[in-house]
């Protein structure tokens, strides 16, 4: 397998613009009503990498839920290319938190699931497929493996390239990398904005971590919480590709963490 | 190997000392009956029926009936046990009738079910199915039930994420995720349904064919204890081969997959 692999289905580079209008979204608990997102309204580009960065709380799951059609807003709407987002759907692929891969199958296995379910390709065609997702996410020695046997890091490149074969023209990643050590990060900072560039897809990151949206995103959306609301953007015109230890990174992760901090203040006096 | 060996030896020691104790080794000049035949044969009497009853055909054609009624009976229960147990890990109102029916009936050892079949069904085939169906069907349906309500429930958004349909996710999602769990039900199903059979065989004479524990109870009858010896022989034989044979691989497999790997 190499980068100039032929199905024409590998050289289709979907994308989408995206936009949310006035969603709000409350959750009823025990402890009475949570606001989890009030009133959001954001615009994201074809192609863009976009970070939503907050404290926990503060909706940007509930946001990306949303996106991906998994859970419904109280008011308001999302919606792709102008299109209202009622349900889930292909073109919209989450990775999650924990990878969610499935135990029963194995390595290819999985990629292969999503595959399965989009017409227009035959099996040995799905199968190229697959395999070339492995190579792009570095995990190509590693089809037949089981699930349980690959450290963190691995079982998030294979949650990725489940989530990239089938081709969405939206990636939603909740925290991907959240549950893995420094270095590992380090390793997948590279290969996300890598394959980025070489997918064009528009990609929203959610992440707690100030530095890590500062190093992926072309935009950052900081969130506050109570009642879940963008505070904030942050442009971020860094060339690619970034590093996390980059100077100028450092400079910028300061100043959206100043006025993260600047919004908590302001909380606790209210 | 090591384990092959030790489990030999062990059964090899545990024989001489039945023979032993019931005078089979007697040319040796070890004189010891604490026993009569008639309460515990040697087990070179065992040996002679069991090899006799072979030759002529009479066991063979009786472990064919037993085991076509086990097979039968342990297939029903299946089919009907894991839908229900999917249903009633859907559906509350299936959880709070089906299920607590189920919970209720498991206890009920499956020889209870015995007078009700004989008045229902007569002396036929199917009051022993369904005193067989009775013992597997309960602790399948339950099993499912609570395999598939401990699948995580991140499985199914993913799927649903992928383009998965709700039938889709269910067959292909939630129902292998589950598979530990059915699978250890499957086998506790299968061990009940060859106890019911046994009993049943044992109380219900069907002239439609003589099953290996109807031997069982003919023995007994007769005082012909070697008959009755030789025949629990090949009941624990059944029970063996049948989770070393067929169950043991699938849950190797599933260890393996899964990564929860016993030694
Ligand atoms: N299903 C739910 N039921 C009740 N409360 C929820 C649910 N999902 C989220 N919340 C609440 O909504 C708020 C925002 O949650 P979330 O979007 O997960 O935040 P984040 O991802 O930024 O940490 C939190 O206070 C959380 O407790
Ligand atoms: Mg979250």
């Amino acid at each position: 397998m190499t980068d100039n692999a032929t199905h024409p289905e590998l050289h289709d580079y979907p994308t989408a613009r995206l936009s949310v209008e006035h969603v709000t979204k409350t959750f009823e608990t025990q402890g009475g009503t949570v606001v989890a997102l009030q009133d959001v309204s954001i615009s994201i580009r074809e192609g863009e990498f976009v970070c939503f960065v907050g404290p926990s709380g503060c909706g940007k799951s509930t946001l990306l839920n949303i996106i991906a059609g998994l859970e419904k807003p109280d008011s308001g709407r999302a919606l792709i290319n102008g299109t209202p987002i009622t349900e889930p759907g292909r073109d919209r692929l989450v990775m999650f938190q924990e990878h969610a891969l499935f135990p029963w199958l194995d390595v290819i296995g999985n990629v292969m699931f999503g595959l399965k379910q989009k017409p227009n390709l035959n099996n040995h065609e799905r199968l190229e497929v697959a395999k070339y997702y492995l190579y792009l996410v570095k995990m190509d020695n590693f089809a037949h493996a089981n699930i349980h046997e690959l450290s963190g890091g691995m079982k998030q490149r294979v949650a990725l390239a489940r989530s990239l074969a089938p081709n969405p023209k939206i990636l939603l990643m909740d925290e991907p990398f959240s549950a893995l050590d420094a270095m590992t990060r380090e390793q997948l900072y590279g290969d996300i904005q890598d394959i980025w560039q070489k997918r064009k897809k528009t990609i929203i990151f959610v992440t707690h971590n100030v530095r890590e949206s500062a190093c992926l995103g072309d935009r950052v959306l900081l969130f506050t919480p109570h009642p879940g609301r963008i505070r904030e953007e942050f442009e971020v015109s860094l060339p690619r590709p970034r590093n996390i230890n980059d100077h100028d990174l450092a400079d910028l992760s300061q100043r959206i963490t100043a006025a993260l901090k600047g919004y908590n203040q302001a909380n606790e006096c209210d | 190997m090591k384990n092959i060996a030790q489990t030999f030896i062990f059964f090899f020691l545990l024989v001489l000392i039945w023979a032993g104790i019931t005078g089979d080794l007697d040319f040796l000049g070890i004189h010891c009956t604490l026993w009569s035949p008639y309460v515990l044969p040697s087990p070179s009497l065992v040996a002679q029926y069991l090899w006799d009853n072979t030759l002529n055909g009479k066991l063979p054609l009786s472990m064919l009936i037993t085991l076509r009624r086990l097979l039968i009976g342990y297939a029903i229960g299946l089919i009907i046990g894991v839908p229900l147990g999917m249903l009633a890990a859907r559906f509350r109102m299936m959880r709070n009738t089906v299920g607590v029916l189920g919970l209720g009936f498991q206890g009920l050892p499956s020889v209870c079910w015995v007078p009700l079949a004989c008045i229902w069904f007569g002396q036929t085939e199917a009051a022993l199915l369904f005193v067989v169906i009775m013992g597997t069907l309960w602790s399948v349906l339950l099993s499912t039930e609570n395999g598939i309500r401990n699948v995580p429930p991140i499985y199914a958004r993913a799927a649903r994420t992928m383009g998965s349909s709700p039938i889709h996710t269910l067959l292909f999602v939630t129902l292998p995720a589950s598979a530990p769990f059915v699978v250890s039900g499957m086998k506790q199903g299968w061990a009940f349904a060859w106890r019911s059979l046994m009993a049943a065989e044992i109380y219900v004479s069907v002239i439609s064919g003589f099953g290996i524990g109807q031997y069982l109870h003919y023995g007994r009858e007769l005082q012909r204890m070697h008959q009755v010896v030789g025949v629990m022989f090949i009941i624990i034989l059944v029970g063996l081969l049948a989770d070393k044979l067929i169950f043991s691989p699938v849950e190797m497999w599933l260890h393996r997959r899964w990564g929860t790997a016993r030694d």
